[in-house]
């Protein structure tokens, strides 16, 4: 698959009084056309953050420290600004967890989508007012030329999302980030969001980094996914194969502490199996592998120096020790 | 209602409680408990599950009367306490406590921890100042925390920890019956495992009654022992967890079940998503309130509103067309 996007290296510090927060740190990964990417992790692991830095929206006290970020291969790490603000919305366009803070509460949601349109494809105000109608009508509102008119706080949740989704793909993006969009929704509606999202990407072949901390979620509608904790990629590899086989002892353990819903007839499994401790302080990090402290795998060579990440044959890349022999060659990243 | 034990085994029994929010300058009221009635057996948890708005929280804050009933009865140990004085009411809320979801914002934080476990036994004038302290060490350790925290303030805890501060409040006047309301949906999958195991011990340890409200459907599944569907003011199913998810009734509740992502992609189910919203409780749908988004929906849906009824033992559902599905 041609690669839309490269992200190689990327590391976005932010200055605290409590010190330098690694919040991602060298952080590599890609996303072919029409690919869905699903970031995977915890509060406070560097998924967002990975989002923000693509987006150019890392501001004071952070800032990307290094890596590139290429875009169709120009590095938008090195992007002015103007060229960025042509990038974002038009090329890659991105939807929040919560569409009532991300929408203006004093302009009606159609002259929101319009906007973008008027800005990035130079529409006139009746073209873009037809355009906006149409990508309303594409994330199925219904009677969209009324809603038009609607202020965001007219609207459900549910809707609210689609209205940011129709302003995201007004332009036509060729790569959406879609930064929790269901977390803030009930469970039928995140059902109706999340089937819209996947219908839209494969009408258009756009690719979606999706950011999450659903397993579920990843399980529905992702194609390949990492997983993320205290600022690295642990785990990188297709759904289907982190699902059946997870390899880093993290994954592992979060998968394990998702409730399943039994098999009709079986026992109901009596205590959830949960991951020991909790998250380290992003200030005061282990040397060695971040997770050690809480792996109930742990080795002794686990607690000194930078675990790199192992290439395994199945194209899964793995940062844990454990897989050190069983690595293709090791990533020189 | 029904539920398998006899009378001494009844906790709490709620009857046809209904609780009508006014509007501001208008005649009409936000219906958001509209004739809910179920009863809870000592020791067991009973899920209650539903999306925003369904009037579970309110459900919840109406048994401890946080909230004023519009009508209904609940009888706490056989007595109704609708009706009782505040004075009473409070003596009564020794054995009736509440968690919270937020675990940022139901703590005090200008209260340290010491103060904000002892807080009860102070309202409630328990034991003197060093048992008190004693009792919030010992609370703490229950808990899971190290008892040295007890002088920390809430901003030095993780949510996984707050929570198990809260936790350890609400036990700390050994209630009988415990409001869990979205004890767990604010946490981390990892920490959420840690205080629904937490909360599982300390029921086993204590003979607690829980009343364990989210939206989580898996979750719920997983610590319940019954579980009541709500939509739109009323419950619309109730039943054994196993049985509830095994062999669902009511049209929502299998479009709630089928809803739910599932991290395992092998396993793709065939889903009923359901269109629309829910409509608004100040003017809900005649008839059956689900019949604008239910997939069976048919004329006779509008006419009646549709009683609980029993289809096989302890398994009751509202629906006039679950003989036809």
């Amino acid at each position: 698959m041609e690669k839309l996007l490269e992200v190689i290296g990327l590391r976005t510090q932010f200055k605290t009084s409590a010190g330098l927060v690694r919040s991602v740190d060298d952080v590599t990964f890609s996303i072919g056309r029409g690919e869905l990417l699903c970031i995977v992790g915890e509060s406070g692991c560097g998924k967002s953050v990975t989002a923000l830095s693509i987006m150019g929206l890392v501001s004071e006290p952070g800032r990307i420290a290094a890596g590139s970020i290429l875009y169709k291969g120009e590095d938008l790490t090195r992007s002015s600004q103007s060229r960025m603000r042509e990038i974002r919305g038009n090329e890659i366009a991105m939807i929040f967890q919560d569409p009532m803070t991300s929408l203006n509460p004093v302009f009606s949601v159609g002259e929101q989508i319009s906007e973008a349109l008027r800005l990035h494809k130079g529409l006139n105000k009746a073209a873009a007012r037809a355009a906006a109608i149409d990508s309303m009508r594409e994330v199925a509102i219904p009677s969209p030329k009324m809603r038009y008119d609607d202020y965001p706080h007219q609207l459900s949740g549910g809707m609210r999302q689609r209205i940011m989704i129709a302003m995201a793909l007004a332009c036509d993006p060729e790569l959406l980030i879609a930064d929790e969009p269901t977390t803030a929704l009930d469970a039928t509606i995140q059902a109706q969001i999340l089937e819209l999202l996947d219908a839209l990407r494969r009408d258009r072949n756009m690719a979606v980094l999706l950011i999450t901390h659903d397993l579920g979620v990843v399980a529905e509608v992702g194609d390949r996914v990492c997983v993320m904790y205290t600022g690295k990629i642990v785990e990188t590899s297709g759904v289907d194969e982190l699902f059946s086989s997870p390899k880093h002892p993290y994954t592992k353990g979060l998968l394990n502490s998702v409730p399943k819903l039994p098999e009709t007839g079986a026992a109901r499994q009596h205590r959830l199996r949960t991951i020991e401790g909790m998250v380290p302080n992003l200030t005061e990090l282990p040397s060695g592998c971040h997770f050690a402290d809480r792996c109930s795998e742990r080795m002794a060579s686990c607690e000194f120096g930078e675990v790199p990440l192992y290439q395994l044959d199945d194209g899964a890349h793995v940062r844990c020790r454990l897989y050190a022999e069983q690595q293709r060659s090791e990533v020189a990243l | 209602m029904t539920a398998p034990g006899t009378v001494a085994d009844r906790l709490l029994v709620v009857d046809d409680l209904v609780k009508h929010f006014p509007i501001k300058g208008k005649d009409n009221v936000v219906r958001a408990v509209d004739g809910v009635s179920f009863e809870m057996r000592r020791g067991e948890t009973l899920g209650l599950v539903g999306e925003s708005g369904c009037g579970k929280s309110t459900v919840g804050r109406s048994i401890l009367r946080l909230i004023e009933p519009t009508s209904g009865t609940i009888r706490y140990e056989g007595e109704n306490i609708v009706g009782h004085s505040f004075a009473r009411m409070q003596e009564l809320r020794r054995e009736m406590q509440m968690i919270f979801q937020d675990p940022y914002a139901s703590l005090n934080p200008r209260l340290s921890v010491r103060s904000i476990i002892a807080e009860p036994l102070r309202i409630h004038k328990i034991g003197t100042r060093d048992e008190q302290h004693r009792k919030v060490a010992e609370l703490l350790e229950k808990v899971g925390l190290d008892p040295r925290y007890a002088d920390r303030y809430p901003h030095e805890f993780s949510g996984g920890q707050r929570q198990r501060i809260g936790i350890a409040r609400a036990l700390a006047l050994e209630p009988k019956l415990i409001i869990c309301d979205e004890p767990v949906s604010a946490l981390d999958v990892s920490v959420q495992a840690q205080v629904v195991n937490l909360l599982q011990d300390l029921q086993e340890e204590f003979g607690l009654t829980y009343l364990f409200i989210s939206h989580g459907l898996a979750v719920v599944e997983h610590i319940s022992d019954r579980i009541a569907v709500m939509y739109l003011g009323k419950i619309v199913e109730i039943a054994e967890a196993q049985e509830l998810y095994g062999r669902p009734l009511h049209p929502y509740t299998k479009a709630l079940l089928s809803a739910i992502p599932i991290p395992e992609p092998s396993k793709k189910r065939q889903r009923i998503v359901l269109e629309g919203d829910v409509p608004t409780p100040v003017d809900p749908p005649s008839g059956c309130r689900f019949r604008t988004r239910c997939p069976f929906a048919i004329p006779d849906c509008a006419k009646d509103i549709p009683e609980l009824k029993e289809y096989s033992p302890n398994h009751l559902a509202a629906c006039i067309r679950i003989g036809d599905l």
